[in-house]
C-alpha cells in the first residue's frame, strides 16, 4: 500500500516537472494559466498522497486549501481585477527563443536535484522522496520564467509557480507546520493575484499594452532622457 | 496591556479612511496621523518597558499566541516605524494636498498607507518565522499601490518591477523558511519561533542551517536592496510620492533587514557556518557599488535611493565585522539611518514641491528659490554622508572603530573609502543644487520661475514634519538617552547567543 502511494507520488510530482517546463516554453497567455492550474491540481494531488501515506491530517488540509484557492479563486479574482485583454496575448519577443530557454530550464532542472539531494538526506530517511529536487526545480523554473517572459499574465504565473515549487518541497519537509501558517500563505496568494491584477489594469490602461517588458525607462544611463521627455 | 494592541490603530484607521463621510480631504489625513500617534505612543511605552528591563516576551496564554513576543531588538525596530510613520503621516497631509487628489485617490492613499505600517508594525511583533515572511509579503502587497499611486508610465514600470522582483525574492525566502522548519524537525525539534530557534540550533543539521540561510538571505535581500539583488530599489524608491519613499527607504528596508538579523544568533551555533562572512561580502559590495553609483546620478531621488543601498551595505559590514564586538555600531546605524533617510526624503519631497523636477541638473541656486527647501537639502545631505556632529557619523565612527579595534585592516579601510566616495557624491550634487548657480541657457525662463517661486511657500505640515523630523537626526549626533542606550545595548545582545 505505501509503496503504491509512494509511486503515485512520484507520478503526480513527474508531472509537475512536466507542467514547470511547460509553463517556460508555452507561448499562449492563457495555456500558462492551464498549465498553472494542473500544476496546482497535482500540488494538492501529491498533498493528498503524503497525507495518506503519513496519516497526517495537516496535509488533507494543505490538499484542500490548494484544492480550493488555486484552480478556483485565481483565475476568478484574475477575471474581476485585470483587463480580458491578458488571456488572449501571446508572447512575442521573449528574451529567449524556446529551443534555448528549454534548454536552460533543462539545466536548471538537473541543478536542482545536486542541490535537493544533499538537503533531503539531511532530514533523514522518511522524508525521501522526489518532492524535494522537484520542488526546488519548479522554484528555479518558476524563477526563469520570470526573467525571460514580458506578458503580465505570464509574469505572475511564474511567480505563482515559484510557491507552488516551494510548497511542493514543503510538504515533504515540513510536514507538521500550523495550519494558521498554510492558510495565511494561501490567503497571501490571493492578494498577490488581486495586487498585481490592479497593477496590470493601470499599466493597460497608461500605455495600452499587458506587454509589460516593454517598460523600461528607468535607468541610469537613460535617466537623462526620460527625464528631459517628462519636462514640460 | 497585550502587545497586540498596537496593531489596531492602523487596522482601524485603514477602515475608516474608506467612510462615505463627505469631504474626505479635511479628516482623512488626520485619521492617519491620529492612527500613527497612537502607535508611537504604545511603542514608546513598550520600548520603555523593555528598556527597564520589564517583561521581555509576552506569552499571552493561548498556544498560537506564543508567537507573538517582544525583546529590546523588535522594540526598537517597532519605536523606529511607528516614529518615521508619524512624521510621514504629518509630512503627507501638505504633500498629497498639494496635489489636489480627487476623494476616491485620497482614500485609496490612507487606506494603503495604514495598512502598510500595520505590515510593518507586524514584522518584529511577531515571532513565528512563517508568519513574518507573510507580514514581509504583505507589505510588498500593501505598498506596491502606493509605489505606483502617481500613475505615470515611470511610476508603473518602478511598481512592476518592485513587486515582481521582491515576490520573487520572498519565493526564495520561503523555501528557505520551510528548509529552516525542517532542520528544527530534525534537530529534535521545539517551538517554531525565533527564540525556539536559537535554542534548538545546536542539534540542528548544519547543511540545513546553511542551505536555509542562504536562500532567506538572498530572497530577503533582494527587498533590503543589497546588491546585486537591488536594481528595483532605486526606482521605486524614487518614484513613488515622497512620504513613501520615506517609509519605503526609512523603515520598510530596515525592518526586512531585521529578519534577516535575526538569524545571526542562530547560526553561531553552527561551527564554520560563515554567516558573518556573508554578511560581510554582501554588504562590502553593496556599499562599494553604491558609492560609485552615487557619483553619477541625475535624479536626486534616486541619489537617496543608492544612499539607502549604501547604508544597508554599511549596515550588514558592521554585521560582518562582529555586531556584539564591545559596541553597539550597527544597531545605532540601524536607527540613525531610519531617522535620517526619512529626513531627506521630506527634504527631497520639499525640492520636488519647489521646483517642479527631479533632475538634478535642472535644479540650480534652490537656496534663493526656497530658503527653507534649500537648507532641509543640504542639513539631510550631510547628515546621510555621515558628517560630523550629526547622528550617522557617530555610528558611522564607532562602526569603524570596532573594525579597526578587531585587526580587520582591510576591510575597514575599504569601508571607510567608499563611505568617503559616497560622501563626496552626495555633497556633490547637493552642493550643485543649492548653491550653483541658475544655468544660462535656461536663463530667460528661470527668471519668471524665480518670481513664482519666491512666493512658494511649502505647506505648514511639510514644514512642521521636517523639523520633527531633524530633532533626532541632530540630537542622536551629539547624546544617546539612557532609555535608548539600554535598548541599543540590548538589541546587540539579541544578536549573538
Amino acid at each position: 500500500m505505501n509503496q503504491l502511494l509512494e509511486n503515485l507520488n512520484a507520478l503526480a510530482c513527474g508531472l509537475f516537472l512536466l507542467t514547470a517546463f511547460g509553463i517556460v516554453a508555452m507561448r499562449q497567455a492563457r495555456g500558462c494559466l492551464n498549465l498553472f492550474i494542473m500544476q496546482s491540481l497535482l500540488l494538492a494531488a501529491s498533498a493528498a498522497l503524503l497525507g495518506l501515506r503519513f496519516d497526517s491530517g495537516h496535509l488533507y488540509g494543505v490538499a484542500l486549501v490548494n484544492l480550493i484557492s488555486k484552480p478556483i479563486i485565481v483565475p476568478w479574482l484574475l477575471r474581476k481585477t485585470s483587463p480580458a485583454e491578458i488571456y488572449t496575448r501571446r508572447e512575442i519577443n521573449q528574451a529567449l527563443n524556446i529551443p534555448t530557454a528549454l534548454t536552460i530550464a533543462l539545466a536548471l532542472a538537473i541543478g536542482a536535484y545536486f542541490l535537493g539531494i544533499p538537503l533531503e538526506n539531511a532530514t533523514g530517511p522518511e522524508f525521501q522522496g522526489p518532492n524535494v529536487p522537484i520542488g526546488v526545480a519548479g522554484l528555479l523554473l518558476g524563477a526563469f520564467t520570470l526573467t525571460v517572459r514580458r506578458e503580465a499574465l505570464s509574469l505572475l504565473i511564474g511567480l505563482l509557480a515559484m510557491e507552488n515549487g516551494a510548497f511542493l518541497a514543503g510538504i515533504s519537509i515540513a510536514r507538521d507546520l500550523a495550519m494558521l501558517v498554510e492558510l495565511a500563505i494561501a490567503t497571501d496568494g490571493l492578494i498577490i493575484v488581486f495586487i498585481m491584477g490592479v497593477l496590470v489594469r493601470a499599466v493597460q490602461k497608461q500605455i495600452g499594452t499587458t506587454t509589460v517588458g516593454e517598460l523600461a525607462s528607468l535607468k541610469e544611463a537613460a535617466a537623462d532622457a526620460t527625464v528631459k521627455k517628462s519636462m514640460p | 496591556m497585550n502587545v497586540i494592541v498596537i496593531l489596531f490603530p492602523p487596522l482601524v484607521a485603514a477602515l475608516l479612511v474608506t467612510l462615505p463621510f463627505r469631504k474626505p480631504q479635511d479628516w482623512v489625513p488626520g485619521v492617519t496621523v491620529v492612527s500613527c500617534l497612537i502607535a508611537l505612543i504604545l511603542a514608546a511605552q513598550m520600548a520603555w518597558r523593555i528598556a527597564e528591563g520589564g517583561s521581555v516576551t509576552e506569552n499571552l496564554g493561548a498556544d498560537w499566541l506564543t508567537w507573538i513576543a517582544v525583546d529590546g531588538l523588535s522594540a526598537l525596530i517597532l519605536l523606529l516605524i511607528a516614529l518615521v510613520g508619524t512624521t510621514a503621516a504629518i509630512y503627507s497631509i501638505g504633500y498629497i494636498a498639494h496635489a489636489n487628489l480627487e476623494p476616491k485617490k485620497l482614500r485609496l492613499y490612507h487606506a494603503n498607507y495604514n495598512l502598510f505600517i500595520f505590515s510593518m508594525l507586524a514584522i518584529p511583533l511577531l515571532a513565528e518565522p512563517t508568519l513574518v515572511w507573510i507580514v514581509v509579503e504583505l507589505t510588498t502587497l500593501c505598498s506596491a499601490l502606493l509605489v505606483s499611486f502617481d500613475n505615470t508610465r515611470d511610476a508603473l514600470e518602478a511598481a512592476w518591477k518592485y513587486v515582481v522582483l521582491s515576490l520573487m525574492g520572498a519565493g526564495i525566502a520561503l523555501f528557505g523558511f520551510l528548509v529552516l522548519f525542517a532542520a528544527m524537525q530534525a534537530g529534535g525539534g521545539g517551538m517554531y519561533t525565533w527564540a525556539g530557534l536559537v535554542m534548538a540550533a545546536p542539534n540542528m543539521p548544519a547543511i540545513l542551517l546553511q542551505t536555509s540561510f542562504l536562500l532567506i538571505l538572498i530572497g530577503l535581500g533582494t527587498k533590503v536592496g543589497l546588491v546585486p539583488m537591488h536594481t528595483w530599489l532605486p526606482d521605486a524608491h524614487s518614484q513613488a510620492p515622497s512620504p513613501v519613499c520615506a517609509l519605503l527607504s526609512g523603515i520598510e528596508t530596515t525592518s526586512i533587514l531585521y529578519v534577516i538579523l535575526r538569524l545571526f544568533p542562530v547560526m553561531q551555533a553552527v561551527p564554520g557556518a560563515h554567516a558573518e562572512t556573508w554578511a560581510l561580502v554582501l554588504g562590502l559590495i553593496s556599499v562599494g557599488t553604491a558609492a560609485f553609483l552615487l557619483l553619477q546620478v541625475r535624479d536626486y531621488k534616486r541619489m537617496f535611493a543608492f544612499s539607502t543601498v549604501e547604508h544597508m551595505g554599511i549596515i550588514m559590514t558592521a554585521i560582518g565585522l562582529g555586531a556584539s564586538a564591545g559596541d553597539y555600531g550597527a544597531m545605532q546605524q540601524i536607527v540613525n539611518h531610519s531617522v535620517t533617510k526619512s529626513f531627506c526624503f521630506f527634504a527631497a519631497g520639499a525640492v520636488l514641491l519647489t521646483a517642479g523636477t527631479r533632475e538634478i541638473a535642472a535644479v540650480r541656486g534652490l537656496i534663493r528659490r526656497s530658503p527653507l527647501a534649500g537648507t532641509a537639502l543640504i542639513f539631510g545631505g550631510l547628515a546621510i554622508a555621515g558628517a560630523p556632529p550629526l547622528a550617522v557619523f557617530l555610528s558611522e565612527f564607532s562602526i569603524l572603530k570596532v573594525g579597526l579595534a578587531q585587526g580587520r585592516y582591510v576591510t575597514t579601510g575599504l569601508l571607510a573609502t567608499f563611505i568617503v566616495i559616497a560622501f563626496f557624491g552626495v555633497m556633490l550634487h547637493v552642493n550643485r543644487m543649492v548653491f550653483g548657480a541658475p544655468s544660462h541657457a535656461a536663463s530667460g525662463q528661470n527668471h519668471r520661475e524665480t518670481e513664482v517661486v519666491a512666493t512658494f511657500q511649502l505647506p505648514f505640515s511639510c514644514r512642521l514634519a521636517l523639523i520633527l523630523a531633524a530633532v533626532p537626526v541632530l540630537v542622536l549626533g551629539v547624546y544617546v538617552p539612557k532609555p535608548l542606550h539600554d535598548l541599543l545595548t540590548m538589541a546587540t545582545a539579541a544578536l549573538t547567543r
